[in-house]
């Protein structure tokens, strides 16, 4: 439900569109409707997100208690989606009336509320003892005055692997020992040695370090931006640190230099090319897509305790012409019984911290992955999770310092020329 | 331009003023007709040339003298500071560079197999015109779909052609990390499109040439090479000229082959080694950098003026030389 793509240019774009948003926009289009639903009023609500969320049921749920409201879903792909929005919010026309909004993108609408109603104005912040408090901030806005989206699911992190290239490597296959393994990135590294040495015929030990660099930045308690949101991903020791790790697992050869969602890597996953990678709740059902077959993929913990990629919230666009049941359509939509549905649907991770002791996640066991409990794999890594401030083009700077891994992992660039380009290239970012 | 009226004023036999006069207003609307009409013909297509082609164009040249983001209301004048940066950046230099290269990879093997095709179908064959329309089949193909296909079979661990070449003792090719392999890659595909079309145009072209040219020289005892090199080459050049700076217009514009073979990559590889100008113009304009990607429009249009204008001397002075 909530992937954040290696490629997101448009983060920039949606900066600008929030600092615009900023000047001039206070109440474009909040007068023309009361929003008073009385109760004869056919009223049409819109709803669009970038893939199929499993709402059909919920839509029908919401019926029931309003039976004025008419609900069209629209989908786009997910960078469509995001840019959709941006020249939308831009151009002050054609917004529906809940967007989602992706954790990769999210930071980058809210340093500006004027663009989205306040969901406060709806009761909505009665809410906030439900959530995970990290996921609740994520939705306000930077200046605290707005609370902009509530959130749908998160994306613990675990890593995933692949049981039969671990057995031909003599690595164990039990998902706990495989955990035991790896508390730290340098333990990890060393298993990976270990499996490279034992040379299991076309398998490196994972896809490639760009989705490992990732996690590592986003378990440091800062990553590319500081507290006031000023970049600093080139004088943050974590971040050089998490790119050192990197380049020593490039070094050792455990990389099979398949970059995460292209066609290559799809194929990698069914063909078993990597015996591991870094794995938020939702890439489980990108795994089942490709059709590895049954207990081909088990997981186990991430390295490093805990974390999240992704996870997205519904937000109300100032446009909207229904706000208050728009509010409460997202009320629903991300009220208890409806996370519960959805973790059994669509592997979405709820963001409410007391569904996690709730049998029907916690005890919950995906028969694909080889009966794992994702549900407690994965809400122990919600729960680990240090939130870090995350800055509007945090997306740009990321796929920088990715290229870079992947220059010295093709052998076009030293490490030192790598780093050095990533920086001028963040640098550029505007 | 237009017919001559053949009734000129001047030819009126004098000492009939009246059938003069009506002759002379007769004459004006006639004028008018013959003059005017066909502006009137043509003018839907300038019309809407200069809503969609001329005026974007002029406004793109107003915007690259601007600082200007989509969403900005303000837009500062900054002259040709955009131009300046332009030229001072290597990403444009290596893009330049990138388009050429693939350029020239795939226009120049297309059009000489385009004409070696042309020559082959002119000539008297079974299911001719079942031939012809296999030619324009790649060309009809969704653009996209051929470069998924062809990115596919360019793949590495599990691609066709590598494994072809694996025959021969090569391995492991990764045909979209370097520079020339994914140039040629990326030619591949675009010659895969195009081959067939202009192949097409050069049958049309010779389908007009003499047939008893070709007797003669059958006579004379040319072989079939000579015909083509003496005969059928020099006859069709003018329309030689045409698919090259049509292809040449085209391989400078590449845009959707780059951008598919790096799944959606809009920097063209991780070291931009296959980043064409028009992909840079993209990145550019997905950042909302309107300013700065129109100067990179305006500096291709340029570009692409530059290099049809030589080729055009080139295949025009080539000319000389074969006749």
């Amino acid at each position: 439900m909530g992937k954040l793509r290696p490629l997101a240019p448009m983060l920039a774009a949606v900066a600008l569109t929030v600092s615009v948003a900023a000047c001039g926009s206070g109440d474009t289009g909040t007068a023309s409707a009361g929003g008073s639903g009385a109760p004869a009023e056919k009223i049409k609500l819109t709803v669009a997100l970038f893939s199929d969320f499993h709402y059909a049921p919920l839509y029908e749920e919401f019926k029931k208690t309003h039976p004025n409201v008419e609900i069209v879903e629209r989908r786009a792909q997910f960078n469509d989606h995001h840019t959709n929005l941006i020249t939308q919010l831009a151009t002050g026309a054609g917004a529906a009336d809940v967007v989602a909004v992706e954790g990769g993108y999210v930071g980058a609408f809210t340093p500006n509320p004027g663009k989205f109603h306040d969901l406060k104005q709806f009761g909505l912040d009665k809410r906030q003892g439900e959530y995970l408090d990290w996921k609740w901030q994520q939705g306000v806005s930077n200046d605290g005055s707005s609370l902009m989206g509530l959130g749908t699911d998160v994306g613990g992190l675990a890593m995933c692997y692949r049981p039969d290239l671990f057995e031909k490597a003599g690595l164990p296959t039990d998902r706990d020992e495989v955990s035991a393994l790896w508390p730290t990135w340098e333990q990890y590294i060393e298993a990976g040695k270990k499996f490279t040495a034992a040379n299991v015929p076309g398998a490196k030990f994972t896809d490639g370090p760009g989705e490992h660099f990732r996690a590592m930045v986003d378990q440091a308690p800062t990553g590319y931006y500081d507290d006031q949101y000023n970049v600093i991903a080139g004088t943050n020791p974590e971040v050089k640190k998490a790119f050192d790790l990197s380049v020593k697992m490039i070094d050792a050869g455990l990389s099979a230099k398949l970059p995460a969602f292209t066609p290559p890597w799809n194929t990698g996953i069914v063909k078993g090319s990597f015996a591991t990678m870094v794995c938020p709740a939702w890439k489980t059902g990108t795994i089942k897509d490709q059709k590895p077959g049954e207990g081909a993929w088990d997981i186990a913990a991430v390295p490093g305790g805990g974390g999240n990629q992704g996870g997205t919230h519904l937000m109300v666009p100032k446009q909207s012409k229904h706000p208050k049941e728009a509010a409460e359509l997202i009320d629903l939509l991300t009220g208890k019984e409806s996370q519960i549905k959805l973790f059994k649907e669509a592997s979405a991770l709820p963001s409410l911290p007391e569904l996690y002791d709730d049998p029907a996640v916690a005890e919950f066991v995906n028969p694909y992955f080889g009966n794992a409990p994702i549900g407690k794999i994965f809400t122990d890594a919600a729960k680990a999770l240090k939130p870090q401030k995350v800055g509007p083009k945090a997306g740009d700077i990321l796929k920088a310092f990715g290229d870079g891994l992947q220059r010295i992992e093709q052998g076009k660039q030293k490490p030192d020329e790598a780093w050095a380009q990533a920086l001028r290239d963040v640098e550029k970012i505007k | 331009m237009a017919t001559r009226a053949p009734d000129r004023p001047a030819a009126a036999p004098p000492g009939r003023p009246v059938r003069a006069r009506r002759g002379l207003r007769r004459h004006l609307v006639h004028q008018l007709d013959t003059r005017a009409s066909p502006y009137a013909y043509v003018a839907p297509f300038f019309l809407l040339f200069s809503a969609f082609g001329l005026f974007p164009l002029a406004y793109t040249a107003w915007v690259s003298l601007h600082e200007w983001t989509l969403l900005e209301d303000e837009h500062a004048f900054v002259g040709l500071e955009n131009f300046r940066t332009l030229l001072a950046d290597d990403y444009f230099w290596n893009a330049a560079f990138n388009t050429l290269s693939i350029g020239v990879l795939s226009t120049v093997p297309q059009l000489l197999l385009a004409i070696w095709l042309a020559h082959l179908l002119n000539r008297p064959l079974r299911a001719q015109t079942f031939l012809r329309i296999t030619l324009l089949l790649p060309n009809v193909t969704s653009v996209v779909a051929v470069v998924v296909i062809f990115s596919q079979l360019f793949g590495r661990d599990f691609g066709m052609i590598n494994w072809m070449l694996s025959w021969f003792g090569v391995g492991g090719v990764a045909w979209n990390e370097g520079v020339a392999s994914s140039h040629a890659a990326i030619s591949v595909m675009i010659m895969w499109r195009w081959t067939g079309y202009n192949a097409l145009i050069f049958l049309a072209a010779m389908q007009a040439v003499p047939r008893e040219l070709y007797e003669a020289a059958t006579l004379d005892g040319a072989s079939g090479l000579t015909q083509l090199r003496r005969i059928t080459i020099p006859m069709i050049k003018p329309t030689i000229v045409f698919v090259v700076i049509t292809s040449t217009i085209g391989a400078m514009q590449v845009l959707a082959e780059p951008l598919l073979f790096g799944s959606y990559m809009v920097t063209g590889g991780v070291d931009r080694q296959y980043q064409t100008l028009s992909l840079l113009i993209y990145e550019n304009f997905t950042r909302l950098d309107f300013g700065y990607a129109s100067a990179i429009s305006w500096m291709m249009f340029l570009f692409i003026i530059l290099v049809a204008g030589v080729n055009y001397l080139l295949t025009r002075r080539a000319k000389g030389g074969l006749t």
